[in-house]
């Protein structure tokens, strides 16, 4: 795969538009952001390219239409991460990390050699090993992102869609999930497509950055050209002084008295 | 370091539940009214199939064979088919409140039963079963167009409350007909609580290959069913074609549970009870779960028939009251004294 384009992608729910003309182009080792204030569509948006819920427009992955392809192709080119990825109590890491495999097996297969293979090649190479007998919903916050992260990753799809992957975590951890996405996206070539939540954080890692506003891409560029008092007062109501630092824009908001 | 595998049944434990069908199901035929031992029962067994010469007295002969053994095997073969079916809609509703009847089963076979029974047909012993199995499919068939209609098959709670309604619609029409017709209630009420009691081979032979087949396919789901576990939408995004893989597991439950309950009415408890026991012992993955499910399912229902025709003899207790009795003491011991103590 090279490359995933997306054409006037329109999301309807109950009549009224979540989504509205969406264009998107990305290419492999590319990592697309999406911010916007709350409920402007970021994750209806990311629901409607892994499928989930119904969309209109153009989906394609270089020559072939995605609407085209079987619940099991899609998921071959595209895995999703949920902001809060369901973690099965009772489930060990490495059984969680093997479901990844689904999209590679028919529906009524169980794993082959191959498969657990790749799991446990998945989970040596983040780190994972203390982990792989833990009970899924023992894990802490950074713990289950790095576990979902890991599915996605024996999913083994050039594309990945990550719902608010650090949301839930404090710097910390917040800082180990994004190196483990920007050094991933570049060593294996995945396209990464991200909300966040955190408008500095966002400006760190993604090559390009999405704002959504309504429902519609109102600017989109590197951070430098979104993350402007401007279009952050426009946007989100909020009143605040951006410094440019050498890592990229700082946005701090600012007291009102 | 050793390196993990999918998981699966150990050879020990798929060695010690062939160990316990077998003393079940020998234990099930040996206890009753006349106490035969042991190697009687199998060498009146081995006398019918293999020719070899047996050394039961006649009437012996035809209380195992005749009588008990059918008996024994109908128990184990709904035991395992509820247990089972209990087990893998707890899987793909996620809910571990899910039974058997959680889509209507029940209250469809109960209307078909009671309009059966009103009919005259009460004693028919073909009648009453096609009555039951029709209505037990009718209220699933219309369980699940409504549900799936309501939000376009997108959300499986939407199917389980349209079951919830059918069952209340259904139910209504049953106690409807009941009150038209108070001198039948007594035969219904022993209809809904459940019996085993057979003629000979005929119920058995009759249900145990829908059985058979249903049990096959939901098998053939286990690991399905452990990608549900992740909800809707991620399996969706895994790949996994979830509308459609969970239409097949509803068809495959039901029939199953709709042949069982034709039979012998509705045995309560085992379908909820035995996969939760399991889950206590043997985790949450459906891998394993489902094939011990079939397992102690039919070993638990064999062991609670030999109760319900024992602890009163010569009276019968109904089989759905022994399960409730047994059952739910047994649940809270398991419960209380499990370790990891999740049970969803």
């Amino acid at each position: 795969m090279t490359s995933f384009k997306v054409r006037g992608l329109q999301v309807e729910l109950e009549r009224k538009t979540i989504v509205n003309n969406i264009d998107l182009e990305i290419s492999v080792g590319q990592w697309v952001c999406i911010i916007g204030p709350n409920g402007a569509g970021k994750s209806s948006l990311l629901k409607a390219l892994a499928g989930i819920i119904p969309s209109s427009g153009e989906l394609m992955i270089d020559e072939s239409n995605v609407r085209e392809l079987s619940e099991r192709d899609r998921a071959c080119w595209i895995a999703y991460v949920a902001q809060e990825p369901i973690m099965p109590a009772g489930m060990r890491v490495f059984d969680y990390v093997l479901l990844g495999r689904t999209a590679h097996l028919k529906m009524l297969a169980t794993e082959s050699p191959k498969d657990l293979e790749i799991a446990h090649y998945v989970i040596s190479e983040l780190d994972l090993d203390q982990f792989i007998d833990r009970d899924v919903a023992t894990l802490s916050g950074g713990e289950r992102q790095r576990v979902a992260i890991a599915r996605a990753l024996a999913q083994a799809s050039p594309i990945i869609l990550l719902d608010e992957p650090t949301t839930a975590l404090d710097v910390g951890y917040q800082q180990e999930v994004l190196e483990l996405i920007d050094k991933l996206r570049n060593e294996k070539k995945i396209a990464v497509i991200s909300t966040m939540h955190d408008l500095t954080v966002s400006g760190l890692y993604p090559d390009r950055l999405m704002l959504l506003a309504e429902g519609s891409v109102v600017v989109s560029g590197t951070a430098e050209t979104v993350l402007t008092p401007e279009n952050i007062a426009k946007h989100y109501g909020a009143k605040v002084t951006v410094i440019n630092h050498e890592s990229g824009p700082v946005v701090i908001p600012e007291r009102n008295n | 370091m050793r390196a993990a595998t999918a998981r699966r049944i150990t050879p020990f434990v798929w060695l010690l539940s062939a160990v316990a069908v077998l003393f079940t199901l020998t234990f099930g035929v040996s206890i009753g009214a006349v106490s035969l031992p042991a190697l009687t029962v199998w060498s009146e067994i081995s006398s019918n199939l293999f020719g070899t010469v047996s050394n039961s007295t006649s009437s012996e002969s035809t209380i195992i064979w005749q009588l008990r053994l059918p008996r024994v095997l109908l128990a184990f073969v709904v035991g395992a088919m509820l247990a089972s079916a209990g087990c893998a809609y707890q899987g793909t509703f996620r809910n571990p409140l899910a039974d058997p009847y959680l889509l209507g089963v029940s209250a469809g076979a109960g209307l078909g039963a009671t309009v059966a029974i009103f009919n005259g047909s009460g004693g028919n012993r073909l009648v009453l079963p096609l009555a039951a199995f029709v209505g037990a499919l009718g209220a699933v068939f219309l369980t699940y167009s409504l549900g799936r209609s309501a939000i376009a098959g997108r959300s499986s709670t939407a199917l389980v409350l349209a079951g919830v309604a059918v069952a209340s619609l259904l139910t209504a029409i049953q106690t409807l007909l009941q009150q038209q017709n108070t001198d039948k209630i007594r035969e219904i009420y022993a209809w809904v609580l459940g019996r085993l009691s057979t003629s000979g081979w005929n119920d058995l032979a009759i249900i145990t290959p829908y059985i058979l087949v249903c049990i096959v396919v939901l098998l053939r789901y286990r690991r399905v069913l452990d990608v549900f576990a992740v909800g809707d939408e991620e399996a969706l995004t895994m790949g996994l074609p979830v509308a459609r893989a969970r239409g097949a597991i509803i068809v495959a439950a039901s029939l199953g549970t709709a042949a069982a309950v034709a039979v012998t009415g509705l045995i309560g408890f085992v379908g909820i009870i035995v996969p939760h026991i399991l889950r206590l012992i043997v985790g949450n993955s459906y891998r394993i779960l489902l094939p011990l499910s079939v397992v102690y399912g039919g070993i638990f229902l064999v062991l609670a028939d030999v109760l319900a025709r024992t602890i009163l003899a010569p009276q019968e207790i109904s089989i759905g009251v022994v399960t409730a009795l047994l059952g739910a003491p047994f649940f809270l011991f398991v419960l209380g004294t499990s370790k990891n103590g999740n049970v969803s």
